[in-house]
């Protein structure tokens, strides 16, 4: 029985340990936004933050994620409305939407570190995702707005808060 | 040309009533008001017809709810390029609903969900806007008379004197409206349109448009950004089990010697090793290992010891392929002809130069990011099936026969695809969840492993084409042998509608491997032969990818063009505007793929842009997907290449004539996934056949283009009233020969193989 912190709730599961993270948050759990792509840590598809990093749940041992906070697409914001899922309606970017959840997991993970990332910061971030639909070009559009948004939202607290 | 085209007139394939000669109920139901189309309203009154649905069935396009939601029933697979949405569209320009009243659901494989001009459910060739267009456009239209004509009941004023706007229909006289919720609530409407008094109605013309031509917001999008857009893989049914497959190395042929689980048995929750019995031969020599859970199936697969006799395919290489498609050109009675214009023969003899050339391309694998799955559930005598599917008739009737029971017994649930690219037209996912259900009497999901589903892959065949080409004195080509040597992906699905007879009817031939070479260029002696490479049939069973047969016939066609101009000492842009004159049966698309080309061209700044050395510009333009179907697109290509050998596509430049454009940003979005499938085609996608096997099985042999190989991409697109065409696979075939001709113009090297590799570029430099 493992014991995990999933998006701030405790579950328990009965996985072994070398269980990999993916199967138990999407089969067992039935938290199915995290998506299965690969299971060779080659697409991204899979990807969770594990105590704020992202990293692909396929290549996660559930051992390995006991005790430590998790964070699944079900719970990077409370109502859907993160910036960057916000900036990935403005841009239109799904069309399959399969690979969605990891690379929004994915680029939330750089946007927590650089508010401001250059283009090419975002590409070497994201290259690790594949899109079969190929959407790249908005998924960089949109990660730029959502940084820019969460940089006007930030400023404008500076100033509340000032 | 095959009997599926005779349908955008309006002809039916199958049994089904045409949608010309059916009639359109509207009717007041419990759950609101529901529109429809039926074969026939004469045997039951209305009232009893939608009293009775079960009896009188009409196929339900859409129906308002009390609320004033408008759900329309879309039978078609919504695999990224947000066709669900987009009927949606149609339907709302016409009903005159707000399009934040509209919502979508999508539909069996009950039969009246048909497409009324396939008489199938089948999503593909880009068809689904253009033969869906007027249907769904006059469904909505219909809509709003008989809400309009309530509205005047109730309200008491002429019809003729009411407005409909965002879901209200107003009187301006007396400041009075009703919204549609209040109309639906309020009065029980029943009204028939005949065939007659359907096609009757007067629809908008494009000025009066409100709806079509703007770019409304996806209505899939919301649901696919927060992780609760359920694909196939993500049903879940009581008591459900899990199988993972245990798989042969030879892609087709195999079968199973011998089923050792004493090891399997050790693993926790292994229910049963079940080896499929498959009468319908989609899948050979697989073995399914069901569990409790996915990860102990997938221990129990690893723990299970399978033997195999490798079958007839087991020596089969891409080498061998190549071979036998080479041979099989050379030989005078191979094949059947899609085309024979003139005479080729004396066309090549008399001409002042000829041109032979061969370009082959490798196989393709699909790998959409959602791998096969299909859940299974045997509830008395009706199989439930959960997955994605592109051809609900073919695979649901699948799905019958690994069950053994009648079609009708088989309801197949759709759900929205995590990628399609036709790999999801293929039904074998049915045959290990049925059948593994079956063994162990519970609802079953089987889920395909990455490396399951890349190496069991309908693939893109490997391909070979030998072109000859005649020019006369003045460079004009008058002359054209095209020999065009593939698999036939279509022919495999063993459904004569979607067969072509040959131009001189010695037999029926798989168009959807020669599409594209029937090009819009006049030619005057112009030969096409289609020749079936039996060994790749039987070995590697190939499929429909993204763009089907143009992927490669137009990467020969505009090679060879290419090629053909330079031989004559002339730029090949002028050279292809030329020969699109629209003489004869080229009047019209012609002229629209000139205008295109001319639009890329001027886009890009071809021939006027000064280029570094290393650099250069090629074109190409595209009539995909059929001729009946095209949409009319062009690419120009820069492309930069070092002394290595090595390409890098600095930008593409892509118009595309889509006649209307429903949803522009929408179009938008399939054009650049298209363009990027080109180039990920063009330079970096490559499959292999080795003893029988893909030897391809995940990201790191098989690599799609990533975000960091983007190029700069240019998309326009031309809308010039014509009637919509589709635009979800044009595109794809395009860019690569415009890459190629871009190579060549800036290095002189010509390469004919499909991927284009650093090595093949630097050995013709040198050459």
């Amino acid at each position: 029985m493992a014991n995990l912190i999933i998006n701030g709730r405790n579950m328990s599961v009965d996985a072994a340990d070398d269980t990999p993270l993916l199967w138990v948050i999407r089969e067992q759990l039935q938290m199915t936004g995290t998506k299965f792509g690969c299971g060779a840590g080659l697409c991204g598809a899979c990807t969770v933050h594990v105590n704020g990093e992202a990293v692909r749940s396929c290549q996660t041992a559930v051992s390995e994620a006991v005790g430590k906070q998790i964070t699944t697409i079900e719970g990077l914001s409370e109502k859907g409305d993160h910036p960057l899922q916000k900036a990935w309606i403005a841009e239109q970017v799904p069309q399959c939407g399969y690979c969605q959840s990891g690379q929004i997991m994915q680029a939330a993970s750089l946007l927590s570190k650089n508010s401001s990332p250059t283009k090419e910061e975002v590409v070497a971030h994201m290259d690790g995702n594949l899109c079969r639909c190929m959407t790249y070009a908005r998924i960089q559009r949109a990660v730029l707005r959502a940084a820019a948004e969460m940089r006007t939202a930030s400023t404008g607290n500076d100033r509340r808060n000032t | 040309m095959n009997k599926h085209l005779n349908n955008v007139q309006g002809e039916a394939v199958g049994p089904a009533v045409p949608l010309s000669r059916r009639h359109f109920l509207i009717g007041t139901a419990a759950t609101g008001l529901v529109l429809g189309y039926a074969a026939s309203s004469d045997l039951l009154g209305l009232d009893q017809a939608v009293a009775a649905p079960a009896k009188f069935d009409p196929s339900v396009w859409y129906s308002i709810g009390e609320d004033g939601l408008v759900t329309v029933t879309v039978g078609k697979a919504d695999m990224g390029q947000h066709i669900a949405s987009t009927m949606a569209q149609m339907v709302a320009e016409e009903l005159g609903s707000k399009w934040s009243d509209m919502r979508i659901a999508l539909a069996t494989n009950d039969p009246k969900f048909n497409d009324p001009m396939l008489g199938a459910q089948i999503t593909g060739g880009s068809w689904s806007t253009m033969m869906n267009f007027d249907a769904m456009c006059r469904a909505g239209a219909a809509g709003r008379i008989a809400l309009i004509d309530s509205a005047a009941a109730m309200m008491n004023v002429p019809a003729s004197e009411l407005t409909v706007r965002d879901s209200v229909i107003t009187h301006a006289k007396s400041k009075t409206s009703k919204t549609f919720a209040e109309i639906v609530k309020g009065g029980k409407i029943t009204k028939t349109f005949t065939p007659d008094e359907l096609k009757a109605i007067k629809l908008k013309t494009p000025d009066q448009y409100t709806m079509i031509g703007v770019s409304v917001p996806q209505l899939d999008i919301p649901f696919k950004v927060n992780g609760t857009a359920k694909y196939g893989i993500d049903t879940f049914l009581p008591g459900m089990v899990y199988g993972k497959l245990v798989l042969p190395p030879v892609r087709y042929g195999a079968t199973v010697k011998s089923v050792d689980d004493s090891a399997a048995k050790k693993v926790p929750g292994f229910i049963k090793a079940v080896t499929l019995d498959d009468k319908t031969m989609t899948t050979t020599g697989w073995v399914v290992a069901v569990a409790d859970t996915y990860q102990h199936a997938r221990q129990a697969a690893e723990a299970l010891k399978v033997t195999w006799d490798h079958g007839p395919n087991a020596k089969v290489s891409s080498e061998s392929l190549l071979d036998e498609a080479k041979r099989l050109q050379k030989l005078d009675d191979s094949g059947l002809f899609f085309v024979k214009t003139g005479d080729t023969a004396s066309g090549l003899a008399s001409a002042a130069k000829v041109l032979e050339a061969e370009y082959t391309t490798n196989i393709n694998i699909h790998v959409p990011m959602e791998p096969m799955n299909a859940t299974a559930h045997l509830d008395g005598d009706i199989w439930h099936i959960y997955s994605g599917n592109q051809f609900p008739t073919r695979s649901g009737a699948i799905a019958a026969g690994a069950a053994g029971v009648d079609p009708k017994l088989v309801v197949l649930h759709q759900t929205w695809l995590g990628g399609g690219f036709g790999r999801r037209l293929d039904g074998d996912m049915m045959v290990p969840a049925v059948q593994a259900a079956k063994a162990v009497g519970k609802p079953v999901k089987v889920i395909y492993s990455r490396e399951d589903d890349a190496t069991m892959d309908f693939s893109r065949p490997l391909t070979y084409q030998k072109m000859k080409g005649g020019l006369d004195q003045n460079g004009k080509l008058v002359a054209l042998n095209h020999d065009v040597v593939s698999a036939w992906p279509t022919a495999r699905w063993g459904i004569p509608e979607f067969l072509s007879p040959s131009v001189d009817k010695k037999g029926a031939l798989d168009a959807f491997t020669v599409n594209g070479s029937d090009f819009f260029y006049s030619v005057p002696n112009h030969n096409v032969r289609a020749i079936l490479n039996e060994m790749a049939q039987k070995a590697t069973p190939s499929g429909q990818l993204r763009s089907v047969a143009p992927g490669w016939t137009f990467w020969a066609v505009e090679s060879m063009v290419d090629e053909l101009a330079h031989a004559a000492g002339k730029d090949p842009a002028p050279l292809s505007i030329a020969m699109l004159d629209g003489a004869g049966d080229n009047d019209g698309g012609a002229q629209r793929l000139r205008n295109t080309l001319l639009a890329a061209m001027g886009l890009a700044g071809y021939g006027s842009l000064k280029l570094a050395k290393g650099e250069g510009m090629g074109v190409a333009c595209v009539s995909s997907q059929e001729r009946k179907t095209a949409s009319w697109t062009a690419c120009v290509a820069h492309v930069a290449v070092a002394p290595s050998g090595e390409v890098k596509v600095k930008k593409l430049t892509v118009a595309t004539d889509v006649g209307t454009a429903v949803n522009p940003d929408g179009i938008r979005a399939q054009v650049e996934g298209g363009a990027m499938w080109g180039l990920s085609l063009a330079l970096y996608e490559k499959a292999t056949m080795k003893d029988g096997g893909i030897e391809q099985s995940n990201f790191d042999t098989y690599t799609p283009l990533r975000m960091s190989q983007m190029p700069e991409v240019a998309v326009n697109i031309i809308a010039n009233g014509e009637p919509a065409t589709g635009v979800g696979e044009p595109t794809v075939t395009v860019v690569a020969p415009a890459i190629a001709n871009a190579i060549f113009n800036a290095v002189g090297a010509r390469v004919r193989a499909l991927p284009i590799t650093a090595e093949a570029v630097k050995a013709a430099m040198k050459a």
